[in-house]
């Protein structure tokens, strides 16, 4: 990764001959203004060249190309949403057992003037943020701090919106010592008795029960470069191939992409993101994303929670493919 | 011939003889004695075989497959096995350093089976129970679409039926070769669970040597009574991820089932030899009244 003569945004690798092209033309304009040159016609070739190298770039990236706009470091995260697409958002923390994991984080908001519940899973920007969040990556008390919150959001008749952005729950010690298994295996199974509406938006990395455990909902929304897997590419790699440098190849197989989850129905509908990836315009990204949550809050408002129950019973009942 | 060419031929030749001479070892010893992973006694077979593949000296619990299982649990001529018409496919066409369908080919001539588990209905004692019985030599017990299915359809038996359902896991987990069909198994089985719950149908898990990853993430702890079979190992992220991530070695009994029962995760510990006895004395203190 490189940094970009803008300063602003991470280049990735595959994206630099887009950045040589901008340096060119930004020299160009420099020399005919320098030199009282006319080179407008060149300029503008050269930007429409530019562009539409651009669309056929990000349109047909490879899934390890896409891994790479999931996990960019600049990437909208959870309190970037918070921020941008809703109001009178209050943190409510805590498993009531000892602990507030920072993974994950949770509260009441309007969004678009309805009352919600949005949970979601933290990552951090800064090497400090990171380290206080532990990379996204949730203990068992942080699955159990979201379970509390969507029995609460069931009881207040709250719509539950849950935002994942995670490489999956934290392999360590006392996360097993705490029942890691179980904490996601709970969530899981009491996801499908709530009586409210869940809407889930994989954000950014989807990695395993780790989300999962934020996402038995009745629907389950995906951003465009982001991906949903039951293992992470490098884990995949490092068993079936005993290398992790094959990831890419990994990443292909495992069908991790939107497009790819949409055919199997695992998710529900793949949401646009602004040209590059999310970080090259967040505020447009929040406002998609709130468009797209807003229209499914009111697919499923006029259901009952017996209603709601089933449909959710359904929609993962049907999943699976087999012969009989 | 070189100088080079001998010494390369007779290594060559060496290496050939040394190759035959450990199969002729493999033949005549493992057909008629086992090793003992634990205690590294030499067992005679027959012995171990008759102490329900438990080390007579060390009591080590070796694996055993699932139509063993059900001979050791389900009373004898009460089993019925159901939904053995779901088979697997290759959603993905998944390739790796072998196609799926290859490894699916392998996993059946070598265990016979068409899947990693087996389901079905039969009776403990005299009271008929649901089950689903896992069997780690077939992709390693892994969780994919036919798993998740027939899993659930067995719960949905046991919810019909009103009878007690018992799953016994042995699993690395979710199947890698069906990516997020496999993970979808365990929103799947979870909310089948979850139906159990609500009809209030006693759900018993018996985990066993190992149960890991995506099944013990969903229906393999969500017993209302959880039980780990002596010396198994449990746990959601495997030993070896876990030190990669930390960077240090981790305790001797990390996982184990003795470890479980320290930290409050399982209800309580059984050795093979009173599992029936003890998940039949359960049912009949859960279901009569």
């Amino acid at each position: 990764m490189i940094e970009t003569v803008d300063k602003k945004v991470q280049v990735l690798d595959f994206e630099k001959p887009i950045y040589v092209m901008q340096e060119k033309i930004e020299e160009l304009k420099k020399i005919s203004m320098d030199t009282n040159m006319n080179y407008s016609s060149e300029i503008e070739t050269l930007e429409k060249q530019t562009l539409e190298y651009k669309k056929e770039l990000y349109e047909n990236l490879e899934p390890y190309q896409k891994l790479q706009i999931a996990r960019h470091p600049q990437r909208p995260n959870f309190f970037d949403y918070v921020e941008l697409m809703t109001e009178d958002f209050i943190e409510f923390h805590g498993d009531r057992e000892g602990t507030d994991d920072r993974a994950i984080a949770g509260g009441v908001c309007k969004i678009n003037g309805t009352p919600i519940m949005l949970i979601g899973t933290v990552k951090g920007k800064t090497t400090k943020e990171n380290l206080e969040c532990n990379f996204g990556m949730p203990q068992p008390q942080g699955y159990r701090k979201a379970l509390r919150l969507f029995e609460h959001a069931s009881k207040f008749n709250l719509p539950i919106v849950t935002l994942v952005d995670t490489m999956g729950a934290y392999p360590g010690i006392k996360a097993e010592e705490t029942a890691q298994g179980t904490a996601i295996a709970v969530n899981l199974k009491q996801m499908a008795k709530l009586d409210v509406p869940v809407i889930s938006v994989i954000t950014g990395e989807g990695c395993s029960g780790g989300a999962l455990g934020l996402a038995v909902s009745n629907k389950v929304m995906i951003l465009e470069h982001a991906y949903y897997t039951v293992i992470s590419p490098e884990g995949c790699a490092s068993i079936l191939w005993r290398d992790a440098a094959e990831a890419n190849k990994a990443a292909n197989a495992l069908k991790i992409t939107g497009d790819d989850l949409l055919k199997f129905k695992i998710v529900d509908e793949v949401i646009k993101e602004p040209m590059g990836g999310a970080h090259y315009n967040p505020e447009l990204m929040a406002n998609t994303l709130k468009n797209s949550i807003v229209r499914a809050l009111d697919e499923f408002k006029d259901m009952s929670p017996f209603e709601l129950r089933n449909h959710r019973y359904d929609k993962f009942r049907a999943l699976g493919v087999f012969a009989q | 011939m070189t100088l080079t060419d001998w010494f390369n031929k007779r290594k060559q030749e060496q290496q050939q003889a040394l190759r035959e001479n450990e199969i002729n070892i493999d033949d005549s010893v493992g057909k008629l004695w086992s090793l003992c992973y634990n205690c590294n006694s030499q067992l005679p077979k027959k012995d171990l075989e008759n102490n329900n593949m438990v080390c007579p000296i060390c009591d080590y619990h070796f694996r055993i497959s699932a139509r063993d299982r059900i001979k050791l649990i389900i009373d004898e001529g009460t089993f019925v096995e159901l939904f053995s018409n779901i088979k697997g496919v290759d959603p993905l066409e998944f390739v790796d350093t072998k196609p799926y369908y290859k490894r699916q080919e392998e996993a059946h001539e070598k265990t016979g089976l068409d899947e990693a588990v087996i389901t079905g209905t039969g009776n403990i004692n005299g009271q008929k129970v649901a089950v689903a019985i896992m069997d780690f030599d077939y992709m390693g017990g892994s969780m994919g679409s036919v798993v998740g299915e027939k899993v659930t359809r067995i719960m949905e038996t046991a919810l019909k039926e009103k009878i007690p359902m018992i799953a016994f896991t042995a699993s690395g987990g979710a199947r890698m070769q069906e990516s997020a069909l496999s993970l979808m198994q365990m929103a799947k089985t979870s909310c089948a669970v979850a139906r159990l719950n609500e009809e209030k149908i006693l759900y018993i898990t018996v985990l066993c040597e190992p149960t890991f990853g995506g099944v013990t993430a969903s229906f393999g702890t969500l017993g209302d009574i959880m039980i780990a079979e002596k010396g198994a190992r449990i746990g959601f992220a495997g030993r070896r991820v876990i030190e990669q991530t930390i960077k240090q070695k981790l305790p001797a009994d990390f996982q184990t089932a003795e470890y479980l029962l320290k930290y409050g995760q399982i209800d309580f510990i059984v050795e093979r030899k009173e599992m029936k006895e003890k998940l039949s004395k359960i049912i009949e203190m859960h279901t009569k009244k």
